[in-house]
């Protein structure tokens, strides 16, 4: 199979870092906050390099877009086994702005240049829950698309993905070319191994400009404002059902 | 023909310069390299070692499968060129490593450190290509760890007056005595042993053996009860008319005692390594202590007197960890760095003990029970001062050093 993989990976803010608004009300504090590549993204990562190993695939691109600093979360791409990156240089408003719409018209030119037969990105990206690019990617393509999946399989030419819906599991077969999100269960990333992240360094990254790819990365959203979710407040013990519905409906929630 | 001269002048200058300047600016921030290793180090040791430690201490048990998955990554054989299946990484990579495990458990910091260090390290600079192959190549996966055998009952700092005998017998080296202090031996397969080949040269008489484990002759004493580092085994090697073929002599006859000597300058930095990774651990555990916990109506990290702990907690461990990275970086630039190395060990494993000591007293009672790791830390660090030199041994060494540069 001369398969080739496109990933896509973005660069968020840690998991684990405590978000904080900024004072202007216009985003979240970034500077100087730990940043780590989408832990969906390194899921679909590590599904990628798998299809490698198991030669169903014969190259795994990594892309991402953004500033500079996003060279970083592609290096960690090819220290888990990607073969090459590629770099869309998204800066300043544009990267404040950037989103999902963006993102997959710049994925849809870029699987056509790279001749593509499937992009894997992450189910949705840890800060924006927009749960939108790969599904976009697809409709721009019109490619089939096997979203949240827990499990894919490459059978002859086609693409049997079980993907995990409200009901439970739901098994589908896709031509190939196709996009697949990534879903939590589908695989534990692998941890990059020293003489991985070795080569990692020869690995070249290509930088690229969404102008080139013909996209305009101007945004059709404004931010209007950002808060901070209402501070949890404490609950209410009531003793009855009774009192419980009672309750329920005075906050008018029934 | 000068246009091209000029150019070799100027790239040769910039070599130079640029190498003078990587490791002034290595200070200030790692290259990305070793950035990328030792976040991978330290996402593994907080993912998979941090939440085990306090049960692995509890049991004395291996950390088998971790050990296993630590060799995969390539951290077993960090400075083994990768055509010997390591991942042919350099010391300051290797310290960064070994500090980012032993934060999330020292115990599995030693047992790494022992197997990078004292194992492979003499192997992989006296050994012959053969021995190379054979007792280096298995030992880079997790799947075999070795160890070092120099200590013994009667003689640990004094380590030139080695007991044990090495005598030859026909095409055999048969060796008798006892090593003590072995870290690693319940679950090695293999030891670097020093025995005496002549009594009558005294430490110019040593020289250093490659035996496998088990192995006909070689038992060992019972597993030590140690205060810290217990999922790490530590025990006497007996060694009872233990016969090795002869090509299992490590160097030349009587290059012992300089093979162990210059072993344990490169092993120290891994010490340190592991005691900056258990200051690091202590200072975390402090420092977010001081965050939680309220006390006169505030968090107590709004108290000076907790204020000033921590700011000495955290010189002690900055101040050890730019020594330890300095003392690698002249190791890696092959220059000298003895007089570093034991500067580094001492600097880190006293670093190690206060900062776990003044982490207890942040924690107060809490500090004292086994619900929080600060007693752990505290158990573990004391074992720094003390083995691969100890800190009047690491002393010794710097005065000689610095008697020498001021030499009339």
């Amino acid at each position: 199979m001369s398969a080739r993989v496109l990933v896509g990976v973005k660069r968020v803010i840690d998991y684990a870092v405590k978000i904080r608004v900024k004072p202007d009300r216009t985003g979240v504090v970034t500077d100087g906050v730990k940043h780590s590549m989408n832990p969906f993204c390194e899921i679909a990562v590590e599904e990628a390099v798998k299809l490698k190993e198991k030669k169903l695939v014969k190259e795994v691109v990594a892309v991402s877009c953004g500033p500079q600093q996003v060279q970083e979360t592609i290096r960690t791409a090819l220290a888990m086994g990607a073969d090459r990156g590629i770099h869309v240089e998204v800066s300043g408003k544009d990267y404040e702005t950037l989103g999902p719409l963006q993102v997959s018209k710049i994925l849809a030119a870029l699987a056509k240049k790279e001749q593509a037969d499937l992009i894997i990105l992450g189910k949705q990206a840890i800060d924006d829950d927009c749960n939108q690019t790969g599904q976009m990617t697809a409709a721009l393509l019109d490619w089939p698309q096997g979203t949240f999946a827990s499990e894919v399989n490459i059978e002859a030419d086609k693409l049997k993905v079980v993907r995990e819906i409200d009901g439970g599991l739901e098994t589908i077969k896709i031509n190939l070319p196709a996009v697949v999100t990534a879903d939590l269960r589908l695989n534990t990333p692998r941890y990059a191994t020293l003489p991985n992240i070795m080569k990692a360094k020869k690995k070249k990254i290509a930088n690229v400009k969404p102008a080139d790819l013909g996209v305009d990365v101007s945004s059709r959203l404004e931010v209007l404002k950002v808060d901070e979710p209402p501070q949890r407040q404490a609950g209410v013990k009531v003793e009855t059902v009774h009192d419980l519905v009672g309750k329920l409906k005075e906050a008018g929630r029934i | 023909m000068t246009f091209y001269l000029l150019l070799l002048c100027r790239f040769s200058l910039g070599m130079v310069v640029g190498h003078g300047v990587r490791c002034l600016s290595q200070l200030a921030e790692l290259p990305e390299l070793h950035q990328m290793m030792r976040q991978t180090c330290r996402d593994y040791a907080q993912k998979e070692l941090a939440p085990i430690a306090a049960q692995l201490d509890k049991d004395h048990r291996f950390p088998a499968k971790q050990v296993q998955e630590l060799g995969a990554m390539g951290v077993m054989a960090v400075e083994v060129p990768e055509s010997l299946g390591g991942a042919g990484m350099d010391y300051l990579a290797y310290c960064l490593a070994v500090e980012e495990l032993s934060r999330g458990c020292a115990s599995t910091g030693v047992i790494v450190s022992v197997n990078n260090s004292l194992y492979l390290g003499p192997i992989l600079k006296f050994g012959t290509e053969e021995q190379k192959k054979q007792w280096i190549t298995p030992f880079t996966t997790g799947e075999k760890v070795g160890c070092f055998a120099l200590s013994e009952p009667g003689n640990g700092s004094d380590a030139g007056a080695a007991s044990t005998l090495a005598q030859r017998e026909g095409d055999e080296w048969v060796l008798n005595g006892t090593k003590a202090w072995i870290t690693n031996c319940w679950d090695a397969s293999a030891t670097v042993v020093f025995a005496t080949t002549d009594k009558s040269l005294k430490h110019k008489g040593i020289s250093a053996f490659l035996v496998p484990m088990p192995h006909p002759g070689l038992s060992l004493g019972k597993k030590e009860d140690k205060l810290g580092i217990r999922a790490s085994s530590t025990a006497n090697i007996i060694l009872e008319d233990c016969r090795i073929p002869l090509g299992n002599m490590l160097g030349e006859r009587g290059m012992g005692f300089k093979i162990a000597m210059q072993t344990l300058d490169s092993g120290r930095l891994g010490i340190a390594a592991q005691a900056l990774g258990i200051a690091q651990a202590a200072l975390d555990c402090a420092a977010d202590y001081a965050h939680k916990r309220t006390a006169f109506g505030a968090p107590i990290g709004k108290l000076q007197a907790i204020q000033f702990k921590l700011a000495d907690m955290a010189l002690a461990t900055e101040s050890a960890r730019l020594l330890t990275w300095r003392a690698a970086m002249l190791r890696d630039a092959k220059k000298p760095f003895t007089k570093e190395a034991a500067m580094a060990k001492l600097a880190a494993s006293e670093a190690a003990t206060f900062v776990s000591h003044q982490a207890i007293q942040v924690l107060g009672g809490m500090g004292y029970v086994t619900d929080m790791p600060a007693e752990r830390h505290y158990r573990d660090a004391r074992i720094t001062e003390i083995y691969e030199g100890t800190s009047e041994i690491q002393r010794l060494v710097i005065a000689n050093n610095i008697l020498k540069e001021y030499q009339q």
